[in-house]
């Protein structure tokens, strides 16, 4: 599967190598991983519990997926999201996108986790010394999101 | 769950009711106390703004936050809609906060 949604920790370099394995015409990969942070908005974080719609959160990746697949020539994407709750250190997500070359490689990566930032139904709550609370979306996702508007 | 056809005052125009099944997530599924409810819906109440509209009229929470000025985001059948966007029976529709991923 091109998008995987799950609570278990992932192995990046486990997830390359399957994405490559026997495909001469990769040339370039490009990944990115979000981690949890222990601190945010000027607070200390010790634990961050991520929610999402099921059923939703997949079809949302896929699509995303499949639009970075039509705007640059990439071979292979795969996203995979955690969900429930993470401590500071932990991983959160990862995008890998092959390419041919590595311009489609790295512009396909930094979209899919542009949109993923802005459309795709995950919430966190993070626990401080001042108790739990949302995460506020933050506008300079959106625009982040907005400059691949076309 | 009341799913039969209503009439309205005038005897002309019927005007069905429609089932629908909503989910709140994030802040909105804490503040409401409840993650899923089905119910039905007049006829009259067949877009996401008339149903925003409709669930607000309940006062308290539900009308304030889901009021205009709150950026609440709506989904349905599990895709990003806006307001005009239909709403029909057997619907699933989501109300949730701007979505914090990744």
């Amino acid at each position: 599967m091109a998008v995987r949604i799950q609570s278990e920790d992932f192995d990046a370099g486990a997830e390359i190598a399957v994405l490559r394995r026997d495909n001469p015409a990769i040339g370039a990969i490009a990944c990115f991983i979000g981690l949890v942070r222990d601190v945010n908005a000027g607070d200390r974080v010790s634990e961050l519990t991520l929610e999402h719609y099921p059923g939703m959160t997949q079809k949302a990746l896929e699509k995303i997926v499949e639009e970075a697949k039509s705007r640059w020539d990439i071979i292979e994407a795969r996203v995979i999201h955690r969900v429930g709750e993470l401590r500071p250190t932990d991983q959160i997500v990862m995008v890998v996108v092959a390419g041919a070359h590595r311009g489609e490689a790295f512009a396909a990566c930094e979209f899919v986790m542009d949109y993923l930032k802005t459309q795709a139904p995950f919430w966190k709550k993070e626990r401080t010394p001042q108790g739990s609370r949302w995460v506020e979306a933050r506008s300079s996702d959106d625009a982040a999101a907005r400059r691949w508007t076309r | 769950m009341d799913e039969a056809n209503l009439v309205s005052d005038s005897g002309v125009e019927p005007v069905a009711a429609h089932t629908v099944t909503i989910l709140y997530f994030a802040r909105l599924k804490e503040v409401f106390g409840r993650g899923l409810e089905r119910i039905a819906l007049p006829g009259s109440v067949g877009t996401v703004e008339a149903l925003r509209e409709h669930l607000r009229a309940r006062g308290g929470p539900w009308e304030a936050e889901l009021a205009l000025t709150k950026p609440v985001r709506v989904a349905v059948n599990q895709e990003m809609a806006g307001p005009e966007a239909r709403v029909g029976p057997n619907d699933e529709v989501a109300f949730f906060p701007p979505v914090t991923g990744g």
